[in-house]
This record gives structure tokens, sequence and C-alpha cells, in this order.
């Protein structure tokens, strides 16, 4: 069998953190009721007109700067002119000729060293409304709330050949746009979107082969699944002696298989043109100038801190460094006053323990830093022991319980442990066994000097009540 | 002298000064349509009840002293593509027919802060895609001067209820002379202000790079008048600019003493009908007689000026026109099977033949491998004419021609041959395409009794020179004639 190469380029959509809709003052937020969060501009009512939200720009202009892209300090919008029920004006405004980025890269771990991964280009669009199927009425609805979200696609250049390397690109992506408040980026929630163009070609043969556009992934999972399935699918036409056809196609996670999505009618011509309604936008050198200056520590610069500074490993380091919430809690943890290894402990540890347990995500993380720093602080004084610290740990993660309360209250503290103060005793007993002997003979004047040493070694966290008997009950057996 | 004889300006001192009330005036014109619109049919849409309250409110408003504008209680008509709130807006088109906007048009909002009164909506070509009004999917509007010729178009309607007293002013729409062409064809003033002077939001777009709102009137002043309420930058139009120089009534009376005019010899050429020829020339001396010197010069590129305007405005009209698909609203077709049967019967249905010829043309002009031969081709002629109109105006004040190559056709006698209609647009397509100013002002009656208005075209934010110019030209013209529909109801 001929040796086959995979050739992968991405179209990633990410929907931007802006409070208002790209053309019109509506908001974004999701899970609103339908047709709420509109007006006559995202609903495509006859007369409206588009005016574009700066913050719009200024986001795509912060994710073209840190992803290494060129800057069109002239860019315009473009109508794409097609018929769709989810696209109210029939065009979706976006930009084909002149878009805002181009000529980018970003950089991904390969083997030892690194790969370079070409960014084609960014560009800005609306998103469109959502079609909902109604069986009761046997009738489709549109929810226009949203219509107008803004987004930027960014499209790599063919860059990629394996999954790992898709994967590795997409949170290198991922990561970026949270660091720089563009995005949260979510594929699940569909904040962000990734559609695989991919095509096969033997081994040492310069030209590409015929690519196919994979939609719907909603997973890392899915991607790597697609990809896999889709490679196979190509290489066994090729060997069978078929030709691939150019087209979009569908992929079912549930089936782990993908169907050609249905055809248009008519060949696609979206008819773009230069929107007459927006003119220009002009990105002066002071624009650029103030986002560069303004571009937030991104995770490189902060895992190499991270090691530097805390004497972390790199292991830790990157992991606390993946998400920027992540990166946030572990540095307000420190803030509130823990020490830098002990915090990455426990965000790199008993975290995802728990997270991959509950089958949660980074995001999901409800406990605050100070909570988290109060409970080291605990272990650190030998309030608790490190045994116990987990059990609290645990609430806190839950329900971001105030782990004094929660030790106060569950009575966990080394005072109510029995064991721990069996220990400690026994070991002022060992320590001192002349005093041992005289208690045991009767003379109780040294109780209080037993009593002072324990409690010495529990550092006061003890019922004196409970020292005094257990001194008696060892002295005794 | 009849009420509904007043220009507008001369009926907001009235009103200011209590002479007259606003729902007076809105009574008068209310019945001047009563009396005259079954037969000149400008109007789609007329609501006396919610005209009078209007008007009502606005009396109360110049009462207690917060309405102050020298139009404030001035009747006003709408064209039909600009969004009235709570009132039908149809674009003259099925697909249309009972769209109710729930907001005004910024233009709109304008007339209203400033107390002026809607009257009614006035009839058009389908979408403005025309030049006699007979594309509108309602009625016919007749010429007031003669009942048996177009009013011409697009703006058809707003110049005859002009031209017949049945309101004081108006808004048109020009993409490519649809405000001074019908203007001429009507014997009233109108002006196609410069690209970006009056807010387009809701003005339903037929070519958005083209468009704008403009007034049209009794003569300049009530032009100037009506301009300065309406012009204003607008946060909801991108396209719409701040200008410092919105005062244009003061513009008004202005001495033209040395101000140079040009016309293009191009202009006087072929296809130009002897009478229209006779109007630039007798405006040509009516100039100089107040004072400025009018000359003869080349302007160049004229044969480009049509092919470049149809490619470009039905380009982008093929695109504005999509979101009439029946799915949110509008005319949606009775039976159809599946999606996209919907969307082709309910928009084969929806629009008229005109429409539709203007969508296919303007597809077909974006369509891939066709693109860079037509609409490219097109925008670089659009920046060569600009440089032309620039070249003029660094040796002229202004350009004097015709508004449209004839005086008013007869009805029925235009659609049959659209080629023919198209080049009829040669004198005002240019306009839009450099995005100036452009103003219409009666002129001459001719044989047939049919007024002839000629066309002042300035560079860009040049209004107030046209202003001065128009109003200079109509003080040596002496007073303006009415059509016999009008003078024969006055002597009733």
């Amino acid at each position: 069998m001929k040796q086959y190469e995979t050739v992968i380029g991405l179209e990633v959509h990410v929907e931007l953190a802006t409070k208002t809709k790209i053309f019109c003052g509506c908001k974004t937020d999701f899970g609103a009721a339908p047709n709420t969060h509109v007006c006559p501009v995202c609903t495509g009512m006859p007369g409206a007109l588009p005016v574009l939200n700066r913050k719009v720009a200024e986001l795509a202009l912060r994710a073209g700067l840190a992803l290494n892209c060129r800057i069109n300090q002239i860019c315009k919008f473009d109508r794409k002119n097609y018929f769709y029920p989810d696209n109210p004006q029939n065009y979706q405004i976006s930009q084909l000729y002149l878009p805002i980025c181009h000529d980018g890269y970003v950089e991904i771990p390969a083997g030892e060293g690194k790969k370079r991964i070409g960014i084609h280009e960014i560009h800005m669009e609306e998103d469109a409304g959502k079609l909902v199927h109604d069986d009761w009425s046997d009738s489709t609805l549109v929810d226009y709330n949203r219509s107008g979200v803004p987004l930027i696609e960014i499209v790599s250049e063919p860059d990629m050949r394996t999954a790992d390397e898709v994967i590795a690109y997409l949170e290198k992506l991922q990561a970026a746009m949270q660091y720089l408040g563009v995005s949260d980026c979510r594929l699940q929630e569909g904040s962000m979107r990734a559609d695989v163009n991919l095509s096969v070609r033997e081994i040492g043969n310069p030209q590409y082969g015929t690519r196919t556009e994979m939609k719907n992934l909603n997973s890392f999972k899915a991607i790597a699944h697609a990809i896999e399935g889709e490679r196979e699918r190509q290489i066994e036409l090729l060997e069978e002696g078929q030709k691939v056809v150019q087209e979009t196609r569908r992929w079912d996670e549930n089936k782990e298989a993908s169907h050609a999505m249905r055809s248009k009618e008519d060949a696609k011509d979206y008819r773009y043109f230069p929107d007459p309604d927006l003119p220009p936008v002009y990105i002066s050198d002071e624009w650029i100038a103030r986002v560069r200056a303004e571009q937030p520590e991104l995770k490189e610069e902060k895992e190499a801190r991270y090691q530097e500074e805390y004497g972390l490993n790199g292991y830790d380091a990157g992991l606390l460094t993946n998400e920027r919430a992540l990166a946030e809690l572990f540095e307000a943890t420190i803030a509130a006053g823990a020490p830098p290894k002990k915090a990455a402990n426990w965000l790199t540890g008993e975290t995802q323990r728990l997270l991959k347990e509950q089958e949660q995500e980074v995001s999901t993380i409800r406990f605050s830093a100070a909570h988290l720093a109060a409970l080291i602080e605990l272990v650190e004084q030998g309030v608790i022991q490190s045994q116990t610290a987990k059990e609290v740990f645990a609430a806190v993660f839950s329900d971001d319980v105030d782990p004094e309360e929660y030790v106060r209250a569950h009575g966990l503290g080394i005072e109510n442990d029995e064991s721990a103060l069996e220990k400690a005793v026994q070991g002022i007993l060992l320590a001192n066994p002349k005093a041992a002997g005289e208690l045991k003979e009767g003379k109780e004047k040294v109780m209080g000097f037993l009593m002072g040493q324990t409690m010495r070694a529990l550092k006061g966290k003890a019922n004196p009540e409970k020292v005094r008997e257990m001194i008696w009950s060892l002295v005794k057996e | 002298m009849q009420l509904t004889e007043l220009t507008a300006v001369e009926l907001g001192n009235k009103i200011r000064t209590g002479e007259i009330g606003a729902v007076e005036a809105a009574q008068a014109s209310l019945e001047q349509i009563g009396r005259l619109d079954f037969r000149v049919q400008a109007y789609l849409t007329v609501e006396p009840e919610k005209v009078l309250l209007q008007a009502a409110e606005v009396e109360r408003g110049i009462r207690s002293g917060a309405l102050t504008g020298a139009l404030a209680g001035v009747p006003i008509a709408v064209k039909d593509n600009i969004c009235t709130k709570d009132m039908k807006t149809t674009c003259a088109s099925r697909i249309l027919e009972n769209f109710v906007p729930f907001y005004d048009a910024e233009a709109v909002v304008r007339l209203k802060d400033a107390g002026l009164v809607v009257l009614g909506k006035t009839n058009m070509d389908e979408f403005a895609m025309g030049s006699t009004t007979e594309t509108s999917a309602f009625q016919t509007t007749k010429n007031p001067w003669e009942l048996s010729h177009v009013p011409g178009g697009s703006s058809g309607g707003s110049c005859a209820a002009v031209a017949a007293g049945e309101c004081f002013a108006a808004l048109g729409s020009d993409t490519g002379g649809s405000i001074r062409q019908p203007s001429s064809y009507c014997g009233v003033a109108g002006i196609k202000p410069t690209y970006g002077t009056v807010s387009r939001y809701g003005l339903i777009a037929y070519a958005s790079s083209l468009d704008q709102i403009g007034p049209i009137a009794k003569d300049v002043r009530d032009c100037a008048a009506l301009l300065e309420v309406i012009a204003a930058q607008d946060k909801k139009d991108s396209t719409s600019m701040a200008r410092p120089d919105t005062n244009f009534l003061q513009a008004v009376g202005q001495s033209v003493k040395g101000l140079r005019v040009g016309i293009p010899t191009e202009y006087l050429s072929e296809g130009l009908d002897d009478d229209v020829q006779e109007a630039v020339m007798r405006a040509a001396g009516y100039l100089k007689e107040a004072g400025a010197v009018v000359e003869e010069f080349k302007l160049g590129l004229m044969e480009y000026t049509i092919p470049a305007y149809y490619v470009i405005a039905s380009a982008e009209a093929s695109s504005n026109l999509e979101r009439f698909d029946g799915v949110k609203y509008g005319y949606r077709a009775k039976e159809y099977e599946g999606l996209h049967d919907m969307y082709k019967r309910s928009r084969s249905e929806g629009f008229g033949p005109e429409v539709r010829r203007r969508i296919m043309l303007g597809s077909f002009v974006l369509s891939s491998g066709y693109y860079d031969a037509y609409y490219l081709k097109a925008l670089r002629v659009r920046a060569r004419i600009k440089q032309a109109f620039d070249e003029a105006f660094s040796g002229y004040d202004m350009i004097l021609g015709p508004a449209a190559p004839t005086a008013a056709p007869r009805l029925g006698t235009s659609l049959a041959d659209p080629m023919k209609m198209y080049l009829s647009d040669i004198y005002t397509v240019a306009v839009n395409l450099a995005g100036l100013p452009g103003l219409t002002v009666p002129c001459m009656v001719n044989a047939e009794g049919l007024p002839i208005g000629v066309q002042l075209i300035g560079d860009c934010f040049a209004e107030k020179k046209l202003f001065a110019a128009g109003a200079g030209l109509e003080a040596v013209r002496g007073p303006w004639m009415q059509s016999d529909l009008v003078r024969g109801e006055e002597q009733k």
C-alpha cells in the first residue's frame, strides 16, 4: 500500500466577548428568551442600517497582533449573499477582499522543538440566527438573538499533518483568545467552532489532493475522530481508483462517520461585493501601538515566569497556564498569602483530579482563591492534617465553603483528632521518660510539664482536658 | 388667494404668528387631497384622523413655545419608501403591501421633531426603480399639469402632490434622478443633497451608495428650509456626515454676481428635446441677468455614465432586496413546497417586472466570472466620473443642464422600451455616482402646457451655492405658474 500524508487546514470561528452585537446595540447574552435581544438591524427590517461596533475591530486587532499577523490598516466589509431563514438580510456581512489581519502564525510544540502553523487571515463577520423546529406545529421558527453576534474567523494555512497537531493548534488559539479577553472559546457552547479542511496525498507529491470540509465538530475528541475517519475514507477512495469530491461533510460523533451535506441546488456563488452601508475601517498606527502596549501576559510568558519566579516545574507551569482562568486563580491564591508551590500543588493535583472525576472544566470552578489560601494556611499552621485537608478541600471545591468554619463545624481540627493527640502524647512521653516515670509513680506535679510539652507540640490547638486524659491513659498502660 | 397656494415657508410664518392654525393647514391639505387626488392619484396612504391628531398636537406645541421652527405646523407628504411608524410603507410593491414599520426613518423623526405634519405616503415606482411612477404595483399617478402624462419618477407621487397643492412640501428619494427628473416634469423644485447629508436610516434601500433623501417643494427657498430640517449626521447611518453648514435658508437671496456657471457641451447635443434646450438657454439667460458668468465646457465621459450606473445600482439592489423573502414580513406566496419554492414564488409574485429585471441584472454582474468585467469596471468608471466633476469644479462654481431630455411623456409610452427609459437618465445619474448635490428649478412651460425644469449641479457640500443660484434664477424668471387643474379648482 502507498504511504499517504494528511494535509489539514482549519477555519476556526471565535465568538467575540463583546457586550453588544457587531452592527447594532442589542445584547449578546446567551440563553435569553427567543427574539428578545433583537432590533430592526439584526432582524433585517426594511431601511435598517448596520453600524460597526468598534470593540469588534479592537478585539480582532488584539487577536491578530497576538497571532503575529499583518494588519490591513484600511479594511472593508463585504456582503456574502445567500438565502437562508437564519440570515435575516439574506446576506452575511463578512470580509473577503480586505480582511483585518493576514499572514500570521502560531507555534505549536512538535517533538523536541516547535512547528509554525501559518495564519492565512482573520476576518470579522456576523453570526446568524438559530432555527428551531417545532414538532407540535410542524413548522420551523427562527430566533434572531444570535443574529449579529460578532465573530472572527481564523483561517490557517494547510500546515497541519496530524490530529495531534490540530489539537495543539486549537489549544494554542484557545489559550491566546482567553488570555487576550477576546473570547471564552468554549467548543461545547459553540463560542469556538472549528471546520476541518482535509486532503491526503502520496508522500513526496508536491501537489495537494482534493480537500473536503468537515463541520459539526464539538469537541477535541470529535475533531480527532473526524480527522482519522476522513483520512481513511479518502485513502480508501483513492486506493479504489476513485476521486475525492470537493464537498462539505457533516461529522456525526455518535456514528463516528461523516456524510456529505445536502448540496445546494445550484453551485455556490455568494456574489461577494463591498457592503455600501459600511465605510472602510481605518486602523491607525496609534491604535495598533495602543493594542500592542495593552496586550496582557500570554501563556508562554506566564509559563516561563512561573518556573523562574516560583520554581515550579515545567509540567505544572504548563498545566496552570493552559487556561487563563486557572492561571488567574493561581495568582489570586498567591496574592491571598499562599506559598506559590503549595497553591500550585492544590491546583494541579486535587483540583484536576476532582475536575476529571466530576467531568467538569476549569471554567466551572466555583471556589475562591481566598478559600484555597485559607485552607493552605490551616495546613501550614498544623490546624489540620494533610489527609483532613483533602476532605476539607472537597467541600471547598464543590461549595466554596470557608475552610476555617468548615473545620470548626465538623470538628476536624487536630484538637479533636484522637489519633493525632495519641501520637503527640506518645512522642512527648518517649522524649521525657523521666517525667513519664514520675507521673506513673503518682507525682502529679509533672503533669503540668507534660501537658505543656504536648500543647506546644500541637501548637496549642488541643483541648487541655483531653490532653490530660490522654496522658493519664497512656502513662497507665 | 387660497391657503394651499402658500409656500411652506409662507405658511410656516403665518402659523408662527397665529394667523393660521396647524390644524387649519392640515385640513386645507386634506381637503385638496379630497378634491384632486382621485384624479392625480399621488397618495397611496392618507389617514386623516392621524393627521389631524398630529396637527392638534403640533398646534399645542407651537402655542406652548416648544415648537419654534420655520416649518412647524406645515403639512408634508412622504415618499412610500421612507419608513413611517404605524403607517404603511410599501415601496409601491406587492411584497410590502401590508408592511407597517414600528420605527420612523431618521428623516421622518426630524420632520416630526420640527413640527411638520405628515399627511401620508406618496406613490412611486416600485422600489424606486423607474422613471415614470408607472411601475407602482398599486396605481398610476398623473401629472397634474396634463393628466394624460406621467409625473416622472421614481418620486412621481411626491412631485405630483406638491404640484397639485395636495401638500406644501414632500420628501422624495433620489438614486439616479428620482427627485430631479419628476420635479422637472411636475414644475416643482427638488434637490438631491450631497451623499451623506441626510440619514438613510429607514429609507428602504434601492442602491445604498447612491440613495439620498431630499426635499421637493414649490420653490427653492422651501427646499432650503426643508433640507435644513432633515440634514444631520445620524449615528445609525455610518455613511452620514457631520456638516457644519446646514443653515441653508441663509443662502437664499444671496447674490450670484460673479458666480461661474458651466454648461457641458455634451448636455446640449443629440437626444435633447428642443424645448428642454430652450429651457436651459433661458435659465442661462436668467443667471446671466442675475450677474453670473455662464459658459460652455467639455465635461467628458458622458457615454459611460448610464452603463456604470445601471451596473452599480442593480448590483446593490440585487443584494438590498434579498431581505424581502416572505419569511419575516411582507408578502408570502399562498402555496409552495418547501423553503426554496417559498422564496421563489413569494419573490416572483411579490416583485413586479422592472424590479425583477434589475435583480437579475444585478445578480449577473456580481456573479463569479463577471464581477471584474462588469462590477469592478463600473466602480472604476465611477471614480473617473468623480474626477471629471472635480476638474469641472476647479473652473466653475456649478454646472447647469437639463434634468431630463424631454418634458413629461404620455402615460403608457415608456415601459415598453426599458433601454430607452434608462437612457433618459443621462443628465441625472452621474450626479449620484459622484455623490454631488443637484437642484431642479422650474423654468418654463412648453407649448403642450408641460413644465420643464433645469438642473444645477454643485460640488460636494455646495448646496448653499445651489440655493443662492436657484433662488436667483427664480427671481429673474418671475412668479411660477400653476397647472390648469389647480387653477380650475381655484376658480370654482
